[in-house]
């Protein structure tokens, strides 16, 4: 006959071999999360799930917003349009001569024999609240895979890039400053067109110009803009300006800093840009099969990223 | 031994108490905090606070799956908070039997070493994950949750506390 204890007593495996087990899971999860990006649909589920728990987070922000506004004093609203006003007049001219320099830009374009530049799409978009993660640079936008948001997308505001789309939910989308770490951005000089690479340079707020020869003519107080080689970012739109140029003989490479133009800590409205560029498939993709070619469409979308 | 303090006898909890505990947790977790270094991590907080109160009810799963969550609502590596919570959870089950024993800044200072642990549990992994030390501000949030305590436990043992009128049928 066998003795089993009364199930008072039963309590389960030992607190160490759930720990064990838990502790094995998570970092099986981070494993496949960090390294292989297998969790992305587990994420999604997840997020989904986390949703109406953030929506109904900031209900009372919107709502204190929505009271505050509705307070807002008349001379301050009228102030405002006045402003308004005269910034709109002063754009409008700048957009006529826009037109008409970008008309002539694509005739000249179809004269040489250039392909067309797509018009981007652009949609816009309400920062909701910056990423709870105090290891990264981001932003929630209130605009997702549902509104046509992909990751991928290049970011903007009224001055410049704020950065880029790394991850489309169904109704939020996850925005990765061009100040984080892991963010890299293709940039030209205006002054003399010296194309070169930005990485977001972390906690200090700045960007860095990477793999700059010592020798480069860059000086500080240079505008950068997107170069719009990677088919990601349309070119021309203004990234940081130079502050800082280091040239040490001892190492190959000189250490440029440079200050986003953008409100990329300040600003809550943004536009969220659409349509990438069309590019012609890579040759060794070309001559392959159709599945070669999405793969390495994806792998330059994380090289992107 | 026994704690000096007259002790209050409690209600037995009810399943719903801790699941709302969690949401609003959660809830006030994805508040958009204007300055995060600061903002207490208020579901680590809860649920050291239940897996001390009820080891048996609250334990290492609850961790686990809480912390899936947060990581999916807070776009981290999937994973991370999962570990620390677990952690957190275990160690909280271990002392819990201890912890009861202190008063209020006793059990403080216990809950604050029990979170700054977590706190570095979530560090290691990001570390290991490539990411910079952030500064040391990092250690400020479990410490405003530590102080946040005994306003938790007090909370959240409301529903427990027996009603004021007395019941003469009953024996205790």
């Amino acid at each position: 006959m066998e003795h089993t204890p009364p199930p008072f007593f039963l309590r389960g495996p030992a607190p160490l071999v759930r720990l064990a087990f838990f502790a094995s899971l998570s970092l099986t999860l981070l494993v496949l999360d960090a390294r292989f990006h297998y969790a992305e649909s587990i994420r999604g589920v997840l997020a989904l799930a986390a949703y109406p728990i953030q929506q109904a987070a900031l209900l009372p922000v919107t709502l204190a917003e929505g009271v505050a506004g509705y307070f807002t004093s008349q001379a301050q609203l009228r102030g405002e349009n006045a402003d308004l006003r005269a910034r709109l007049l002063a754009s409008a001219q700048g957009a006529q001569r826009f037109e008409s320099a970008a008309a002539e830009a694509s005739h000249l374009r179809r004269l040489i024999g250039a392909a067309e530049r797509i018009e981007r799409k652009s949609m816009p978009a309400e920062i909701l609240y910056s990423g709870r993660d105090p290891y990264a640079r981001k932003v929630i936008l209130d605009r997702g895979a549902q509104h046509g948001a992909r990751a991928g997308s290049p970011v903007v505001d009224e001055i410049g890039v704020i950065g880029q789309v790394t991850r489309a939910h169904a109704f939020v989308s996850e925005v990765t400053l061009l100040t984080d770490k892991d963010l890299a951005i293709p940039v030209q000089v205006v002054r003399n067109g010296l194309r070169a690479i930005a990485f977001g340079g972390g906690n200090s707020g700045m960007l860095e110009l990477r793999y700059m020869a010592a020798n480069a003519d860059i000086e500080s107080g240079d505008q950068l803009v997107t170069s719009g080689l990677d088919g990601t970012y349309p070119p021309g739109l203004p990234v940081a300006s130079v502050v800082r140029v280091e040239r040490d003989s001892t190492y190959t490479f000189a250490r440029v800093v440079a200050q986003p133009s953008a409100g990329i800590e300040r600003g809550r409205y943004a536009l969220v840009l659409s349509g990438e560029a069309r590019l012609p498939p890579y040759p060794d993709a070309a001559a392959k099969g159709k599945g070669t070619k999405a793969r390495s469409a994806k792998r330059k979308d994380a090289d992107g990223s | 031994m026994a704690p000096e303090r007259p002790q209050t006898i409690l209600m037995p909890v009810r399943t719903g108490t801790i699941v709302a505990s969690f949401a609003c947790a959660l809830l006030l977790n994805f508040l958009p905090w204007p300055n995060l270094a600061l903002a207490p991590d208020f579901v680590a907080l809860v649920l050291a606070f239940w897996c001390v109160r009820q080891p048996r009810l609250v334990g290492l799963a609850t961790a686990w799956v809480l912390g899936l969550l947060v990581d999916a609502g807070n776009g981290v590596l999937l994973g991370q908070h999962a570990l620390a919570y677990s952690t957190l959870a275990f160690f909280a089950i271990a002392l819990s039997r201890r912890i009861l024993w202190f008063e209020t800044w006793g059990q403080m200072l216990h809950a604050l070493v029990l979170l700054e642990g977590a706190q570095l549990v979530a560090l290691g992994v990001r570390m290991a994950a490539g990411a910079e030390f952030p500064g040391w501000s990092l250690f400020v949030g479990p410490l405003a949750a530590a102080l946040l305590w005994p306003v938790v436990a007090w909370l959240l043992l409301i529903p427990q506390r027996r009603t004021a009128e007395m019941d003469l049928h009953r024996m205790i």
